[in-house]
């Protein structure tokens, strides 16, 4: 059995982490070959080619594959389609923008973040923001799946598969792209980092939020934030951890002002090691914590980046 | 320009879900039911739309069980025009998979020739973020997701999108579908007078059959069950004992 597998690229650049895992999930199913599109994406199909359990990658370099528009980058895999029997992603805002698109166009259904392999039909994926964990057979003759990356680790390096260029499908011109307004941060990348710190509401401010960003630095971690704290402005959405955020799992997560709603906890409750300072003690983040501190951030933190 | 909100009824984004013990998935019966988070933000962004004169009629449509139509007259009391119940099940534990509602969808669209169909980014329940993209599909129009702003300008919609590495903006031809996210807006609550209007707007009660699409599942479920508990946790005195017990578990 074959899968195809769509490598993660931004700006021409693999994102090893999410394809690497997304890779070991692919594994157990059968020849993994490698997607990688983009309007610049060799150097990213060279890089995929070292990931172990690769046999083949694919490079497919348009200017209309570039920032991976769903209507083209779809119409570019189900031009691919008749040869695999799962066509697989990592869980990536991108996957979840096409894979979708490219289910309905070969009329199966999309199994979204599986987080789990039990054999090449079935697959366990949470639901109800992680309260629930079902196992799904797909009767469908392909499968489309997107791996949860938070859920598996990384394949090594060390392959060497080959590389062949091929030409994107037809454009279907339906989108164009504008812009990107991407931060760019020295930190460790939110869903690969070993390390999380994550300020909440009861940080109070953007100027405040700094002293989340400081602890973090001193931990050498990637900074999350609740749903609150984006949508107060505190900070950016791409910091979001939760439900309809990011998915972490890293060994340790610091939870500060954070008071632990259920669709937090879905994006970070796989974490080794949580720690978490909230003032009221009552707080539901203190059920998942392996270390609770009931204080105010605005003493714990400072101390605790002090005595680091 | 005719906007369709597709809405789905589901367990209040409040309620702590219960698995049930046969496995067969969570337990939906006499549990609080609201419209999913997302779909409030569609209808509200559509309703934006009708106020600032870019939309002229909001239709609403849900695809599930009978009861779904409370969903509906809590859109029609925010803001919609009318409404379209697709009753595609009398089970309330069964989830319409979205390949079928977008199939079902399609042919609504297809009747009621919408210039925008604006869906919530995934629905709480299943999480499975797909409907959207599939409507989409079938139809051959474009799409936007994760949408936090949406501009249309004559034929073409701008639309910022939440995505991993931070916002990208794209140009999409209209007709389209755009999925919303979490900061796109603010939903209104319906006032009382509002509520009582809604009871009189038009909603047509249809069934999965009158549009022909088969909506039996193409993922089988074989078991539910609760995620594995964490172990609880300790709590620490005093910022020296939390940095004594990480480095303890070699954490720091
Ligand atoms: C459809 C939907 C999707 C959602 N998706 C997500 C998601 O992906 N991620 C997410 O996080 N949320 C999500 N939410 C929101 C979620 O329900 C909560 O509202 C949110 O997580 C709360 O954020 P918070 O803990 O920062 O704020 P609050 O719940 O307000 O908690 C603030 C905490 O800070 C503490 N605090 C205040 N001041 C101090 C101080 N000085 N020192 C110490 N502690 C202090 C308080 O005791 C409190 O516990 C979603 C909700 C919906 C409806």
């Amino acid at each position: 059995m074959a899968v195809l597998l769509i490598a993660e690229i931004s700006d021409g650049e693999l994102s090893m982490d999410a394809t690497a895992k997304a890779v070991a999930a692919a594994k157990a199913l059968g020849d993994v070959t490698v997607l990688a599109a983009g309007s610049s994406a060799a150097a990213a199909g060279e890089a995929a080619s070292k990931i172990d359990g690769v046999s083949k990658v694919l490079v497919a370099e348009d200017p209309m594959l570039g920032h991976r528009l769903a209507e083209a980058t779809a119409a570019l895999i189900v031009s691919l389609a008749g040869d695999y029997e799962h066509i697989v992603a990592p869980a990536t805002t991108d996957a979840k923008n096409v894979m979708p698109r490219v289910a309905a166009l070969l009329d199966v259904m999309v199994i979204s973040d599986a987080s789990g392999v039990v054999d090449a039909d079935t697959f366990e994926r949470p639901i109800y923001a992680g309260n629930a964990v079902q196992t799904v057979k797909s009767n469908d003759a392909k499968k489309v799946i997107t791996f949860r990356t938070s859920t598996f680790d990384a394949a090594g390096e060390g392959g060497s598969a080959s590389v062949e260029t091929i030409s994107a499908a037809e454009n279907p011109g339906l989108s164009t792209w504008v812009e990107d307004k991407v931060a760019e941060s020295d930190r460790p990348e939110l869903t690969s980092a070993g390390v999380v710190v994550s300020g909440g509401r009861g940080v109070g401010s953007e100027e405040d939020f700094a002293l989340i960003e400081k602890l973090a630095d001193k931990l050498g971690a990637a900074v999350g934030a609740s749903r609150a704290a984006v949508d107060s402005g505190y900070a950016p959405n791409d910091w979001q951890v939760g439900q309809t955020g990011k998915v972490v799992a890293p060994d340790l997560y610091v939870a500060v002002g954070i008071s632990g709603a259920i669709q937090h906890l879905a994006g970070m409750k796989d974490s080794k090691i949580i720690v978490a300072i909230n003032k009221d003690e009552e707080s539901p983040i203190f059920q998942v914590a392996d270390y609770g501190l009931v204080a105010d951030l605005f003493d714990a933190v400072p101390e605790l980046i002090e005595k680091l | 320009m005719k906007v369709l909100v597709p809405v789905k009824r589901v367990i209040d984004y409040n309620v702590k879900v219960r698995v049930k013990a046969d496995g067969t998935g969570v337990d939906l019966a006499n549990v609080k039911m609201s419209m999913n988070p997302f779909d409030e933000i569609a209808v509200e962004q559509a309703i934006r739309l009708k106020e600032a004169g870019q939309a002229e009629e909001i239709v609403a449509v849900s695809i599930g069980v009978k009861q779904a139509q409370e969903t509906l007259r809590t859109a029609l009391a925010m803001g919609a025009d009318r409404a379209i119940l697709v009753v595609a099940s009398d089970d309330v534990h069964k989830d319409i998979e979205p390949l079928a509602v977008a199939k079902i969808l399609k042919a609504i669209v297809d009747e009621e020739q919408p210039g925008l169909v604006l869906c919530g980014k995934q629905a709480i329940d299943n999480d499975m973020n797909a409907t959207g993209q599939m409507l989409s599909a079938l139809m051959g129009w474009s799409q936007a997701t994760f949408a936090s702003e949406i501009a249309i300008e004559g034929d073409k919609a701008k639309v910022t999108r939440e995505v991993d590495g931070g916002l990208q903006t794209i140009e999409v031809t209209m007709p389209t579908v755009v999925t919303v996210d979490l900061r796109l807006n603010e939903p209104r609550y319906a006032s009382l007078p509002n509520i009582m209007k809604a009871k009189k707007k038009p909603l047509d009660e249809k069934t999965a059959e009158d549009y022909g699409v088969d909506v039996s599942n193409r993922l089988e479920i074989v078991k539910t069950v609760e995620p594995a508990e964490r172990a609880a946790g300790i709590k620490v005195g005093s910022v020296d004992e939390l940095v004594a017990k990480l480095k303890e578990v070699g954490a720091v």
